[in-house]
């Protein structure tokens, strides 16, 4: 083969970057997790992304937390206090 | 079948999870309180049909879920949404990927959190068609399986699939443009990649 001719993917790394998302969503089973994780052991390519998405994956939720307001909190019991009362 | 005497301090702790998810739901913080009462005072009442030992967010947020389709989203519905062009697969990865490698003394884990604030992340999940930012936020977000989003938004799983394909897409491509925003990256050509 000539090395300078770009590659296509090898079946597993497409297969391994179509998983991307549902493995990091947890939606892969075990069978699989296992082999996907394989592959990225011995793939840097692939294991970049998986890196990648996993952090955007964190920040995405982390950035995303906001508290309750106090106030709600009040709010909230007394409805159900006065619920329980009734 | 759960005691309705220990709701309080069994859910109370959820709240301001609810509350996150039902500010990205309604994208107004006055909406989001309401939607988050009533969501309580319906979990309150129907204490009893929750099995203990289950997952208690869960069990809460399907009912935030139902609670917000059913009273929040005919009032606040925009018009239908359009796909932004064609967002080709690892879009962010191939724009910022290397950009991490090129910050020194940094960890990992700190990097993609350094580049983008969490009023920029807020407003690219709030600027998502609503379609798409449910099952994002329910899914990447939250954390729930698609089986469960799929049974509480009543469509089938492979809707929740490819919502969610077309959401993260759209999400990176929000992202992006703030990342290009901020200066940290110069806009790249598709040619170029």
């Amino acid at each position: 083969m000539d090395d300078a001719a770009p590659s296509p993917l090898s079946p597993p790394c497409k297969d391994a970057l179509h998983e991307l998302y549902h493995l990091l969503s947890g939606e892969v089973d075990d069978a699989k997790r296992a082999q996907i994780a394989e592959h990225l052991d011995e793939c840097a390519p692939c294991a970049e992304p998986y890196d990648f998405y996993a952090e955007l994956r964190r920040c995405v939720q982390e950035q995303c937390q906001d508290i309750a307001p106090p106030e709600l909190l009040a709010r909230i019991q007394a409805a159900i206090d006065h619920e329980s009362n009734a | 079948m759960a005691d309705q005497a220990k709701f309080a301090a069994l859910a109370m702790e959820h709240m301001s999870s609810l509350y996150s998810g039902a500010l990205r739901m309604t994208r107004n913080s006055a909406d989001a309180e309401d939607l988050v009462q009533e969501t309580y005072l319906k979990a309150y009442r129907g204490f009893g049909g929750f099995e203990e030992g289950t997952n208690l967010k869960a069990w809460l947020y399907r009912i935030l879920t139902n609670t917000y389709i059913n009273t929040y989203r005919s009032k606040q519905r925009r018009p239908e949404e359009t796909d932004l062009d064609e967002v080709e697969d690892l879009y962010l990865y191939r724009r910022l990927g290397g950009l991490e490698a090129a910050r020194v003394g940094r960890s990992a884990e700190d990097e993609l959190m350094d580049l983008f604030t969490e009023a920029e992340v807020k407003a690219a999940v709030d600027e998502l068609p609503e379609n798409f930012r449910m099952v994002v936020l329910l899914a990447d977000v939250e954390g729930f399986s698609y089986k469960e989003i799929a049974a509480w938004l009543e469509i089938p799983i492979g809707t929740v699939m490819s919502r969610l394909h077309r959401g993260r897409k759209q999400l990176e491509r929000l992202l992006y443009d703030f990342a290009v925003s901020n200066r940290l990256t110069e806009p790249v050509s598709d040619a170029a990649l």
